[in-house]
């Protein structure tokens, strides 16, 4: 099954140059076969990477561990679900999962619009394809899954080394996040490419721009979705697997997902820009060019060991195929955009700083300057060693200076952002719906204040988190009761109707809402508390309101590890809670120690408890407690976040609109950005 | 004013915020990133700075004292002994014969008080260093030659 992949992996090398070359000829020609013919050959990929990944992993299901890629990250006791995820979980398989999920949107995207937008889908065809070919080179050349371990003898002939077992999968990933996490982090860069290909595609077509924005946006939504996702799952397996306490440690393999991030939030806002009143062309094209650069950039760094992470990379030679690939596309992107600028020039300029477009342009400029203030942070070893030549790298308090006061500003922006209207705002207009929002938010954060909680970003952050949600509420709340009185409906119904009837803005307010959970909950770290205690059977410590009593320490066996286990119970202001019974697991196969962490957790904060180990002095259970305040929030906000970009991402209903005639071909426009916004004559 | 302008002006005083904010914060969290080996031609000032060592921690030299954990770390020959005096547990990683990287000081008495002791997680992205493939190892897409079990 192996050769069988290895071939199958060299035909989608071939194939994909095809495609690549018959798209480029077809389009010169404009030659409808060959265009239909690399257009097949594109979506042929999917199943020629599904049958080589699935030769690979059949390989993990069987044991086969003269695979030299199975050997190293998968056992005979391996659960069933971790031989399947040890297929991402190192250079060669992810690789090749990348080439996989990066067939899977070209799929998509060609199959969706096979009868759409036909001078446009070629050059996304050919811009796919090459990128596919790209890491079809690295997985055929430079990190081949199918290795075999053999012997070469004098006379050339190759014998076949079997092992009965293999290393094993780190058991930091045998953890069910782990199967999800990767995924989800890889489908979002990966779907960064379409965006890239689309937005190429247009420049080098001189494609319309109203028509190539919005088909762009949805696909970067799912791309961004998808990445939100990866963050976040990421950032709750490092809380709730590694064992320090905490979610975020800027380091770089972090910062790589967080940068493409970052400017796929800025494209999604400065898009409506674009649809909206035609600016912003020249900056829209280059930030959907910057999302895809910086995650091919992400992968270079995460695999090419130039910075150090702890995510184990050594120095790797598959640096220097990045580094390339890199070369070519930033001369592309610049080439591309130099002979084609003049069909980029902008229909409007700005014409007040109190308006939407200036809030959307801020929301720009900060996000672009946090990435750029993320990547100049992660890369600095490097171009210290390259100016001064000595490696230098800067810590979490640089990242947090400058992150946390960007994050407050766009926390507010999101607020005012709706209330302000285009082009120009009265300032009485804004004055009213302004100051009851900003009041609520002040007179919370007054409270805390009174309550004693003093410190200054958590405060202005529970201002502006409170003011953005009254902000929100109130969008929803004034445009239902619109509805209610035109339509009759009940005030739910008509919630319903009106969050459908646009389900991009109201499912973006949703996610907005999200964003304002999480970055409470990420406040409440300013409120964190530790304390490292020797924990004998029979003693007890305290950490705020929680007293744990250790009862009892004892081994445990599972099916590839043993482990010793204290066994605490809690009780919360003296009454018994619940029992904790945090782990600290052996792997014999591959020798590793993982600590199972063990967590209560409740809207008001999580109790977090380690065992560390027996202290070598007196043999006691070494217990680290933390108090995380707030840290649920963060994961129901994602939760909400996810829910609100589903919303937006569906298809808006178009149907009466209250007090206006219908126009004409309305049913057409259900993708269209709906021109009329409910609220508009009352602002 | 013209509009353009006053987001100009509010651009760029935010920008110039923000790069002073960094400015504090890289001074204030820099580490200078040595190996074992270069430790002993340091001179000056360069002995007293926020520094990042790695090297290799010494198979047996984990003690811990007191919530204190010391252990030696080297590198091409030559070591390092360190005390981490942080207050959050040691990574499971971190155990002898594992890659390590220390941030902290060291001390005028040759040895070095880490905060933080980072070690390799061991998610396999790089090739491995144990002899797993005793006899070697080939890629060859084509059919081998000779085979015996598969």
């Amino acid at each position: 099954m192996d050769i069988f992949g290895s071939f199958a992996l060299i035909l989608a090398l071939i194939t994909a140059g095809y495609a690549f070359i018959a798209g480029i000829v077809g389009i010169k020609t404009r030659n409808p076969l060959a265009i239909k013919s690399a257009r097949r050959a594109s979506l042929v990929m999917l199943p020629l990477l599904t049958l080589t990944a699935g030769c690979l992993i059949y390989g993990f299901f069987t044991n086969n561990f003269s695979m030299a890629y199975v050997a190293e990250h998968s056992s005979v006791h391996l659960p069933l679900l971790y031989k399947f995820a040890a297929l991402w979980s190192g250079q060669e398989g992810s690789l090749l999962f990348w080439s996989w999920l990066l067939s899977m949107w070209t799929f998509a995207v060609l199959f969706t619009n096979r009868r759409k937008h036909p001078e446009l889908m070629p050059y996304v065809g050919v811009v796919m394809a090459g990128v596919e070919f790209f890491f079809l080179l690295l997985n055929n050349f430079a990190a081949n899954p199918f290795s075999i371990l053999g012997v070469t003898s004098a006379t050339g002939a190759v014998t076949i080394v079997s092992q009965s077992n293999g290393h094993g999968l780190n058991p930091l990933l045998q953890y069910p996040e782990m199967v999800i996490h990767p995924p989800m982090l890889y489908l979002g860069y990966t779907g960064m490419t379409v965006p890239f290909a689309f937005a190429m595609g247009a420049l080098l077509a001189h494609y319309p721009g109203e028509k190539w924005i919005h088909l762009t946006r949805r696909w970067m939504m799912a791309a961004w979705l998808f990445l939100t996702c990866g963050i976040l799952l990421g950032m709750h397996w490092a809380y709730a697997v590694l064992g320090w306490g905490g979610y975020w440690a800027w380091d770089p393999v972090e910062n790589a997902s967080l940068m493409p991030w970052l400017t796929g939030t800025a494209f999604l806002h400065s898009v409506m820009m674009q649809e909206k009143r035609g600016m912003m062309r020249v900056w829209n094209i280059w930030l959907v060019f910057a999302g895809f650069l910086l995650s091919i950039l992400g992968t270079f760094l995460t695999r090419s060991g130039v910075v150090s992470s702890v995510h184990a990379f050594a120095q790797s030679s598959i640096g220097g195929w990045f580094l390339g690939f890199l070369a070519i596309l930033i001369t592309f992107c610049i080439w591309a955009y130099w002979q084609n600028r003049d069909y980029l020039k902008s229909d409007n300029q700005l014409d007040s700083v109190v308006s939407r477009e200036s809030s959307f342009l801020f929301n720009n400029l900060v996000l672009l300057a946090a990435a750029f203030a993320v990547l100049w942070g992660t890369l600095f070893p490097v171009l210290s060693e390259a100016v001064q030549g000595s490696k230098i790298s800067v810590g979490p308090p640089f990242f947090n200076r400058v992150n946390v006061p960007i994050a407050l500003f766009l926390l507010f922006l999101t607020g005012v952002g709706p209330l302000l209207a285009w082009r120009k705002t009265s300032m009485e207009s804004l004055r009213r719906n302004f100051a009851w929002p900003m009041m609520g938010g002040l007179v919370a954060g007054g409270v805390a204040f009174a309550y004693g909680f003093r410190e200054f970003y958590a405060l202005v952050c529970l201002i502006l988190a409170v003011f953005v949600a009254l902000t929100v509420g109130s969008e929803f709340f004034r445009g239902a009761r619109v509805i209610q009185t035109h339509s009759g409906l009940n005030f739910f119904q008509s919630v319903g109707r009106l969050t459908m009837r646009n389900t991009r803005r109201y499912g973006g307010y949703i996610v907005h809402l999200g964003i304002v959970l999480i970055f409470v909950g990420i406040a409440g770290q300013a409120f964190n508390v530790k304390r490292r205690v020797d924990l004998a059977p029979g003693s007890q410590m305290t950490i705020g309101p929680y007293t744990l009593y250790c009862q009892n320490f004892d081994q445990q066996n599972g099916p590839n590890y043993t482990a010793e286990e204290a066994t605490l119970e809690v009780f919360q202001n003296g009454r018994p809670t619940m029992m904790l019974f945090p782990e600290r697991r052996y792997f014999p196969a591959s020798g590793v120690i993982e600590t199972m962490v063990s967590i209560h957790s409740s809207l008001a904060r999580d109790l977090y408890v380690v065992y560390s180990g027996p202290d070598p002095q007196n043999n006691k259970p070494v217990i680290h407690a933390y108090l995380n305040p707030l840290v649920k929030w963060i994961w129901l906000g994602g939760i909400v976040v996810l829910l609100g970009t589903l919303l937006a991402l569906l298809p808006s209903s178009s149907g009466p609109s209250p007090g206006k005639p219908q126009p004409a071909g309305a049913g057409s426009a259900a993708e269209a950005v709906p021109d009329e916004d409910i609220l508009e004559r009352t602002r | 004013m013209k509009a353009q302008a006053k987001f100009y002006i509010g651009a760029a005083i935010i920008l110039v915020t923000l790069g002073w904010l960094g400015w504090v914060g890289a001074t204030e969290s820099k580490a200078y990133y040595h190996t074992v080996s270069e430790l002993s031609s340091l001179k000056g000032s360069a002995l007293h700075q926020r520094m990042r060592v790695s090297g290799f921690v010494e198979k047996g030299s984990i003690h811990q004292l007191d919530g204190d954990v010391s252990f030696t770390i080297q590198e091409n020959g030559k070591t390092l002994p360190v005390s981490y005096v942080g207050t959050d547990p040691l990574p499971d990683t971190f155990k002898g014969g594992a890659q390590a990287m220390v941030q902290g000081r060291l001390m005028p008495d040759g040895h070095f008080v880490a905060q933080q002791v980072q070690a390799k997680c061991a998610s396999k992205y790089a090739a491995s260093t144990t002899p797993l493939k005793q006899t070697g190892s080939m890629s060859f897409p084509q059919a081998p030659v000779a085979e015996t079990a598969h």
